[in-house]
């Protein structure tokens, strides 16, 4: 027998002995099978109450999840003054193009809307969720429910939406609290108010006179440079 | 175009003829021809160029590619007077550079409320809890064992175009409606979490939170959640970028861009919406009589002519291509029409490539300039029938002061000498 014949022969010998290994474990279980789209996942792991209670921190519009705690109007102003007022400003009025937080009441219907916490906002469960998520900006999520409460009650008072300042928010009191523009929101209704623009045959040919421009976007020349784009490396 | 008065210039077109070459596309190059008849040979041709001597760099150099380096002006870009600060704000994908349906990940617009947060992969959790049997933590280790899939999308702020709603404002289709992309996305549908943690059945809302310093919160309806959501820790075949919620994101086919949670943490399984910031004092909608529509999720169609415009003007007469992207929340694009006169005519555009459920939609529009002023619009028809409204169409029945979802047609003024600007016109 030549050597390479002897080489050949002893892979011959090695492949049947993989063969059988492998049809003896067919007979029993296949090291992979493909499963069904319904098959079960079992994949993640329960979550602990400590560790839903750490996250589970959202306030509901109907006070689902508000903490205990409480603070007034005096204590909110003073924390108000040192961790608010640099963004927002003394008033309220908002530093720069930073949120107003207070006024505009009766301005909806106006040329310029002024959208604050008083005039807009239908919930106050969602100035607590967001002050507590998000505030202040750059050290979110280092308020106590106590400081937000105290907070939440300065801001009421100064939208007016409460008058003294010994006035103190709690979890007892927060639901009694109506916002002046609850009742100002209606579901989407596009679909009905705005039916015109469905299903309707859209003109081709002389659909209008002739055209003049009424406005122009360099008239008002806010559009940045091109040469001021950021650069790339 | 029928619409556009002849031009003197053209007219050498009989006199090409008679030279001898062929009919139309001699007409349409008529003058770049003819002065070219005149020029010295070119010596980019006659001469070898560096490139065809010297060697290049090697395959060990760009282990990750970069566009070219003239390609550098291809950026996104922000609007600095928009908002107080830059990791509260958005910038805007240069739709006008772009070709085809998806959008380079790089260059897609970014909106964050508080910076780009950095998350490590194996520090990421993902919380299942509330109204379920089970309530569940995933690694994303356990997300990329589930089943998955990849569908194209369209994410569109419910802002863009938000400047416009009182006239022209802002100078480039990257302003004006680069506040959208669409991307590929590969993960698993929010409906295998679900089922793994087992609804109750008063479950009619969910939550969704980020992992990020604004703690981003939204409600979603549970049956849209059912219906097509996914959470995404890929695009367009790699993983998440950070500034698109790395390591995971949810994905809302069709709906405001708003929902779509980055550095997706937590999903609670409610009755009832939140109401948080995001969907009261934000993203609702004010209308003229001072009411305000709330849950406005869905993107109506739209459509935008990127090529020209303001930041890519018409640089020659003769033969041009117009180019153009249509996108709809309700289904898919099955027409645009595209006009030169400000919509006294329209032409219906040869819409080209992939047509995907909620996905962008190329246009074109090859045509002929003579040199006379355009007033260049276009309007998408989508699957049920919602055809592009007029912007005066639009403040009829939603004011001026939305903010949020303006899909009005937009005009692009061509000048004799090409350069484009937004205009308002009447």
């Amino acid at each position: 027998m030549s050597k390479s014949a002897s080489a050949a022969a002893s892979i011959v010998f090695a492949l049947v002995a993989v063969l059988m290994a492998a049809s003896a474990g067919s007979a029993q279980q296949p090291a992979a099978k493909p499963v069904g789209a319904n098959a079960p996942l079992g994949l993640g792991r329960v979550a602990l109450p400590d560790e839903i209670k750490a996250w589970d921190t959202d306030v509901r519009f109907d006070g689902a999840g508000l903490p205990k705690g409480k603070g007034t109007v005096k204590q909110g102003d003073q924390l108000y003054q040192e961790r608010c007022a640099a963004c927002h400003g003394e008033f309220g009025e908002g530093a720069g193009r930073w949120p107003v937080l207070a006024g505009g009441h009766g301005t909806l219907k106006a040329d310029r809307p002024d959208k604050t916490i008083g005039s807009f906002w239908p919930y106050l469960s969602t100035v607590f969720d967001y002050m507590g998520r998000a505030m202040p900006y750059g050290n979110a999520r280092s308020l106590t429910p106590d400081e937000i409460y105290a907070l939440t009650a300065y801001l009421l008072q100064m939208n007016d939406i409460v008058k003294d300042e010994n006035f103190e928010l709690s979890d007892k009191n927060f639901m009694s609290i109506r916002m002046p523009n609850a009742g100002g929101f209606l579901e989407d209704d596009r679909e009905s108010s705005e039916k015109e623009f469905w299903n309707r045959k859209p003109c081709m040919t002389n659909c209008k006179p002739p055209q003049k421009v009424i406005g122009r976007a360099i008239s008002i020349d806010v559009t940045p440079d091109s040469k001021s784009g950021p650069k790339v490396d | 175009m029928s619409t556009m008065a002849p031009d003197r210039k053209l007219d050498r077109r009989g006199f090409l003829g008679a030279a001898g070459l062929a009919g139309a596309a001699t007409a349409l190059s008529g003058r770049a021809l003819a002065a070219s008849d005149k020029r010295e040979p070119d010596p980019l041709i006659l001469e070898t160029q560096d490139s065809s001597r010297y060697l290049g760099e090697g395959v060990d150099k760009r282990p990750y590619g970069k566009p070219s380096p003239y390609e550098s002006h291809v950026v996104r870009r922000d609007v600095s007077w928009l908002t107080a600060s830059a990791e509260s704000s958005v910038n805007f994908t240069p739709l006008h550079e772009l070709e085809g349906i998806i959008t380079p990940s790089g260059l897609c617009f970014e909106r964050h409320h508080a910076g780009i947060a950095d998350i490590k992969p194996a520090d990421h959790r993902l919380m299942i809890h509330g109204l379920v049997e089970k309530p569940l933590v995933f690694t994303m280790s356990d997300i990329k064992r589930m089943p998955r899939s990849s569908r194209v999308y369209f994410l569109e702020c419910a802002a863009n175009s938000g400047m416009e709603w009182r006239g022209a404002q802002l100078n480039g289709c990257q302003f004006t409606h680069g506040m959208v992309h669409n991307v590929m996305y590969t993960g698993v549908t929010l409906k295998t979490l679900l089922d793994e943690a087992g609804l109750k059945p008063s479950a009619k809302w969910l939550m969704l939170e980020g992992a990020d310093a604004s703690g981003m919160n939204r409600s979603l309806p549970l049956d849209k959640a059912l219906k097509d959501v996914m959470l995404a820790f890929a695009m367009n075949g790699e993983a998440l970028r950070p500034e698109q919620g790395y390591p995971l994101r949810a994905v809302i086919p069709g709906w405001e861009g708003n929902l779509w949670v980055k550095w997706l943490r937590r999903i609670e399984v409610g009755d009832r919406p939140w109401q948080t910031r995001e969907e009261t004092s934000k993203y609702t909608d004010l209308l003229a009589d001072g009411r305000s529509r709330r849950f406005t999720y869905v993107m109506d169609a739209k459509s935008v002519v990127t090529n020209p415009s303001p930041q890519a003007p018409l640089r020659q007469k003769g033969r041009n291509v117009l180019s153009g992207i249509a996108w709809s929340g309700r289904g898919s694009v099955t027409r645009v029409d595209v006009s030169f006169d400000g919509g006294r005519n329209w032409h219906t555009a040869r819409i080209d490539g992939p047509v995907l459920d909620k996905s962008l939609t190329r246009f074109y529009v090859d045509f002929d300039w003579n040199g006379q002023e355009l007033m260049i619009q276009s309007r998408a028809i989508d699957s049920t029938g919602y055809v592009q409204p007029a912007k005066a169409e639009l403040r009829k029945v939603r004011g001026v002061n939305s903010i949020y979802h303006n899909n009005g047609i937009q005009t692009w003024l061509v000048r004799p000498n090409g350069d484009t600007e937004n205009v308002e016109i009447g």
